[in-house]
This record gives structure tokens, sequence and C-alpha cells, in this order.
């Protein structure tokens, strides 16, 4: 018997993902690729291209868009959409409150992140995809880290974390009812410094906030948040100019910034190595419970 | 670099989450907000410490109750090595949690109490890990600081074990006394056991070697997707996308498409922009052939001189994991790589109690029983015996009204 040293890690965790994104185009009739503007997705993106061509994508593109983004985050996803030639679909959170279909929070801490698992429903439901690919990965959080890499939701698109399918080996399993669909997680495996590490080898362009620019901040709740229309700003809140960077990227009402000198990717991987905070800790929607995340994803949230 | 996936076997309250607990922390792995989180949390060690078990206890149910009710997966690293760990249920109802987390692992932690020594869930881990094909196992003698640190103690543990390991069909095994409570061990060696020479579990874990069988013999490739542009300038453009299951490829190899004979040599392999001369095992590729055969999704491209076995009626050892007991007149869907058919579970051979290996006769099949099946395929499958190679040789059982899971099938041998 012959034998190797396995596959480099960042290797094997491509070739994983990249089965993992065919066996959705083999599996299911219409599925569709989550895309948040954020780095995990632009590495599926990447994990795509590898995937698929010289071919077109078996799915389109799919965002649900708050209204409060980054306005970084909606030119680089629609230059990307552009350079890619794919299809993009956009979900409007705006949509759903005209509609009276949620309803805006009021206060400081007002966030319309909640508010986007219902656009993420309807927009599903709408273009009846069976199944939603997403960039989440099980080293963010504890409900994450039990989460199969199919992981079947209900016609209200609900997780329930006590009646997942076995997984096997590399044998997933998409079968489902009418009206349910499966959320896919190819990166499931990978950590945050994987996906840095990928994004430089692979030489990905990210929207420009990853990397340290000067922007108006001030302090909520201890984190340091971007100053704008969208945060609900009173006289209390003192506005200060300051070198930051964004770890992830969401909401402008609930994604805080970090002050950092890292205008590279290298120094975002030397900074990354050596953080003892994790990404998830700069979210302040985590936060409000210990089972904030496995109640959210209960309810349908990705 | 790369990558270790282990997981950890043991029964309820043997010390799995807290050895998690202990390896991440020692070896500097938890952050900061994760550490705060703990230390906020009301769960406490007796003597005020931190309970280093709620790390993996992720879900609310497994919080208050105090256990592991599903697989949670932990990653960490090190200078030497990337770490996958599978933390795994005990207990004897989450059985398919556990062989869940088995099935991808190169590497098994059965945990024992010192106190205890070899006991009954003890066989069924070590059984069910052997059943899963890992090859390599540590067994953590954990609690040591319950038992003083005993020498004896740890010596009787280790000649039961070896029979165990030689019923059950286990040859890697290395044998550890260690405390996760304390940390003997773990990432620091202990000074509690001067008896014991050898090197720390993280140490073992980043040292043990780790290959993968790329033989020719072996060479495997379950069609996915057919990649087909079929723009202007790429009108004859057809690749076979999937990934190598096992052995390797090389261009100019002959090949044959199965279960439907027709053979035809590799003229080009592809990683999107590259163009390799081989293909190894767990690489994601797109394949091309000098020929135009028909092949689609649920085929599989094997090395024509080495050819697997191809039947409609296998010999399997079957896994039941649904709360509805297997029905002999139930048509199901089996699933094998990227090809899915029909199947019935024509006739059940033996059961294995997996508490004291014997074994029983098989009338029914429930929840979290082991034993011996003959399958009875609608399509050919092309599979190898899974004890030579396991990457096409396991398949699952989907039940066709509910779509779920039921079983996992490890192909033994056709049937006569
Ligand atoms: N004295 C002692 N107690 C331990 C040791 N390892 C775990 N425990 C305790 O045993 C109990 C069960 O541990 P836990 O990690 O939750 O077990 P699991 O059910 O296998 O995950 C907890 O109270 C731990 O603090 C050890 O090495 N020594
Ligand atoms: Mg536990």
């Amino acid at each position: 018997m012959s034998k190797h040293n396995q596959l480099d890690y960042l290797d094997q965790l491509e070739a994983e993902a990249i089965h993992i994104l065919r066996e959705v185009a083999g599996q299911f009739e219409r599925p569709a690729l989550l895309f948040s503007g954020g780095k995990d997705s632009i590495t599926l993106v990447r994990l795509a291209e590898k995937a698929f061509r010289p071919g077109k994508f078996p799915f389109p593109l799919v965002h649900i868009d708050t209204g409060h983004n980054f306005v970084e985050t909606i030119e680089y996803r629609d230059a990307m959409v552009k350079r890619l030639g794919e299809r993009l679909i956009v979900g409007n959170v705006q949509d759903s409150i005209d509609q009276g279909k949620v309803v805006e929070q009021k206060g400081k801490n007002a966030s319309r992140n909640a508010l986007q698992t219902v656009t993420l429903l309807d927009t599903i439901a709408e273009h009846k995809f069976d199944a939603c690919i997403g960039g989440a990965r099980r080293d963010e959080e504890k409900a994450r880290a039990k989460e199969r890499i199919f992981s079947v939701r209900d016609e209200f698109g609900q997780w329930d974390p006590k009646r997942q399918r076995p997984e096997l080996w590399d044998v997933y399993n998409g079968k489902i009812h009418k009206g349910e669909n499966v959320r896919v997680f190819p990166i499931s495996n990978w950590t945050e410094l994987d996906v840095w590490n990928y994004i430089r080898r692979e030489n990905i362009e990210l929207p420009s906030i990853y990397f340290a620019h000067e922007r108006d901040t001030i302090i909520r709740n201890g984190q340091l948040m971007a100053a704008n229309e969208v945060l609900n700003m009173d006289a209390d809140d003192v506005i200060e100019r300051r070198t930051v960077r964004f770890r992830t990227v969401g909401d402008m009402t609930c994604t805080a910034a970090v002050a950092s000198d890292a205008f590279l990717i290298d120094d975002i991987i030397d900074e990354i190595s050596a953080s003892k905070i994790s990404e998830r800790g700069a979210r302040m929607d985590d936060k409000v419970s210990e089972a904030a995340m496995e109640d959210r994803k209960k309810g349908g949230y990705f | 670099m790369d990558i270790l996936k282990f997981l950890t076997a043991g029964s309820v309250d043997d010390g799995k989450s807290t050895l998690i607990g202990r390896l991440l922390y020692d070896s500097d792995s938890i952050l900061l907000d994760q550490l705060e989180a703990l230390q906020a949390s009301n769960r406490k060690n007796d003597d005020g410490t931190i309970d280093l078990a709620i790390l993996t206890d992720g879900l609310k149910a497994e919080r208050e109750q105090g256990i592991t009710i599903d697989v949670a997966y932990k990653y960490f690293q090190t200078d030497k090595r990337k770490f996958i760990i599978a933390d795994t249920p005990g207990h004897i109802q989450y059985t398919r949690n556990m062989v869940t987390g088995a099935s991808n692992a190169n590497l098994a932690i059965i945990l024992v109490d010192a106190r205890k020594g070899v006991i009954e869930q003890t066989i069924r881990h070590s059984f069910l890990v052997s059943l899963l094909g890992i090859q390599q196992v540590v067994l953590a003698i954990n609690k040591m600081d319950m038992v003083d640190y005993s020498e004896e103690t740890y010596n009787k543990i280790v000649a039961d074990y070896k029979v165990l390991a030689g019923k059950v069909g286990l040859k890697n095994v290395h044998y550890l006394p260690v405390s996760a409570l304390k940390g003997d061990n773990i990432v620091n060696n202990s000074t509690n056991m001067p008896w014991y020479s050898g090197e720390s579990l993280l140490h073992f874990l980043e040292t043990v070697e780790l290959a993968v069988d790329t033989s020719t013999e072996h060479a495997r490739f379950p069609v996915q997707w057919v990649v087909r542009p079929q723009t202007d300038e790429l009108h004859d453009y057809r690749g076979y996308a999937g990934r190598v299951s096992s052995g390797s490829f090389k261009v100019n190899d002959k090949v044959t498409v199965l279960p439907s004979g027709f053979t035809s040599t590799i003229s080009k392999i592809e990683v999107f922009e590259n163009e390799p001369e081989e293909a190894t095992a767990g690489m994601s590729i797109t394949m091309h052939l000098a020929d135009e055969i028909d092949i689609s999704r649920g085929d599989i491209l094997v090395n024509s001189n080495y050819q697997p076995l191809v039947s409609q009626l296998i010999e399997a050892d079957l896994c039941w994991m649904d709360t509805r007991a297997l029905d002999t007149t139930h048509t199901y869907f089996i699933q094998h790589n990227s090809k899915v058919t029909r199947c019935k579970i024509q006739e059940t051979l033996y059961k294995v109690n997996i508490n004291t290996l014997e074994k029983e006769s098989a009338e029914d099949f429930k929840l979290n029983d082991i034993g011996r099946i003959i399958i009875k395929t609608a399509d050919p499958i092309a599979f190898d015996p899974y004890e030579e190679n396991k990457a096409n040789g396991g398949a699952i059982i989907i039940d066709s009204r509910t779509n779920v899971t039921v079983g996992a099938v490890m192909f033994r041998n056709v049937a006569d």
C-alpha cells in the first residue's frame, strides 16, 4: 500500500467545502447561496468558483439587506456580482417593515438584526429555495458547534437541535419534504484563522472595512461602534475619530469595531493569532444570554 | 501542517468534556471573552474552580442536565498540527450521535474512570470505535487523582483493556494515566506519577502518524456533478466533478465507469486553473476522459486494473439509528457516496450485544442495535469491504417516509 502524508490543512478544508457545494448542486432543485458581504461568504463564493468553473454557478447569490449595511459592503457586493456574471437576488428588510410583517425596534440598542430572519424566510418561500448555503462555522459559537453540515429546517425555518439527523462520513442526506429546506454549511470545519489564511493564499479581495481605517466612532455598551445615522445617537454619545477595523461585517447597529493598525492582510493574521477575543465577542447580539444563538437558530436565524 | 480529527468516548461523568476543556485551557486555546463567560456561569466545581466541561456542552438541555446529548465540535491548533475534536455523548441512548462523531475521526480517545476500570460502556465504545474502522486509540485512564495516582490501579486497567482490545480487534492502543480535572499528563507531564515516563496526551496527538492510502489499487472517484458550460468557446467541454475518495489517479490511467462498465483513459485532471498530473485521496477535482461516454452523478470511476466489488446483494454490518424499528418489508433508500438507490434489508443474520459482544438472534433491529444483515439494492453498488477501504465501504439508509437517516451500513462482502 502506498502512503502519502495528508494534504496540507488548507487544501483539505478547501476540498471538503468543494465536495459539499457539489453535493448541494447534485441533490437539490433550487439551491441558493446566502451572501452577506462578509469574509465567510466571500470565501464561499471563491469556493463555488473552484467547484463549478468554467460552468456557471448552479445557484443564485441571495443577499438579505437590512438597509443598515456599510456602504462599502454594498459596493463590494455589486462589483463582485458584475465580475462573476452570476445572478443576485436581494431581500429587503425595509420591505418587510413596509408590509407590516415586522416592527422596527426602538431605543438605543435598536437593531434590524433580528428582523432579517423574517425577510430571509419570506425570500426562501418566494423563490422556493430548497437549500441555502451559508458561511457559518462551528468555531464561532457553542450552538453552532453542534450543528450538522446539512441542517434540516422545518416549514417554519426552525432548527430542532434534539432531532438532528445522524451525519456519517461525507455522505450528506439532503432528502426533504415539501416546504422544508436545508441549510448547508460548507466551511463548518474552518476556524476564523483558517478563513484569513485562505483569503491570503488565494489573494481574495475584501470590503475595505476589514482593514484599518479612520472613522467617527462612539462607545456603546463598552464597544466601539461606527457613528452614523442608523445608530440612535443622542447628546450623551461622544463622537471621536479613531483608527479601527471590523472583524465581521454585519448590520451597522450591532457590529462593533476594534481599534487596530492592521492595514494589510498579514497584519490582520498577526493580530488574530495574538488576539484573545473571539470574533463573536465583537457582536452584541450574542451577548444577550448564554443561549442567545441557540434560541435564534431555533427561530430560523442562520 | 495537517489535521487530526479525533473523538472522545466514555460513560457519563468519566470526564470527556473536562478533558477537552483541559486540553484547550492548558494549550492556551481559550479566548478571553469565552473565559469570561465561563467565569460568569454559575456551574462551578466543588472547590470553586471553573468547570471546564461547560466549554463543550453547547445546548441548553445539556447545560441543564449536565450531560452531553449531541456531538460538539471543537477546534484548536498548536505549532505542529490542527485538531478537530468531536465530543460525543457516552449514554447508550445517544449511540447514533457517537457514531456520527466517530465516522470522520482518525483517532479515538476512550476514557475510563480509574476507580471503575473497564466497564460495560468501555466495551460498547471500543466495539463502536472498531466497527467504524478507527485505527488509532488512546485509552485515557482518568481521575487518577482519586486513586492516589496508583501505578497498580493503572496496570490492572491496562491489563484488562488489552484483553478487550484483542477481542474487538483494536491494534494500536496507547495507554495514558491522566487527571483531566487537575491537568496531569494532558498538556503537561505529571509530577504526581513519577512511575509514568511516557509523553503527555497533547504531545502524543501532535506526533502520531497520519498517513492516507494513495495506492492505485484503491483509486475511486464518485462523480458528483457534470460541468458543461455550453458556451460558444467551451462548446465541447465536459468535465466530471468529484472528490477522489481513496487511492490516486494519473493522467493516462485506464479507468472503468461503474456500474455501467464503460472504459476510457484520463485525458486531463483539473483543479480549478491548475492541471496536475496526479490526483490523490481527498482532492476535489474535475476529470476529463478521452472518450465521450455516458456518465452522470452517482457513477463511480475506478482504476481499470483494480476494480471494486459490484453487487445488488451485499452482506453488511448495520447500525440502526431510528426510534422506529427496522422493517424488512419496507423499501428504503441507500446512499453510497453520490449514489442513491432503493433497497430492502432482505435478511437480518444476527445482532451483537454491544455490552457483552455476544451474537444474538435478530428478529428485530431497534434504535442503536448493531448487527449483520443482507441488503438488496435496486441498482448495483460498486463498493469495497469497509475494513479494506473505509471511503468506499460505508453507506447510509434513509427512510422514504420521513427522509431521516435511519441506518449506517458498513459493507463487508457480496452475499451469495
Ligand atoms: N477528581 C476528578 N474529577 C474529574 C476528573 N475529570 C472529570 N472530573 C469530574 O467528573 C465530573 C464529570 O465530568 P464531565 O467532564 O462532565 O464528564 P463527561 O460526562 O464525560 O463529559 C465533573 O464533576 C468533573 O469535574 C478528574 O480527572 N478527577
Ligand atoms: Mg460531557
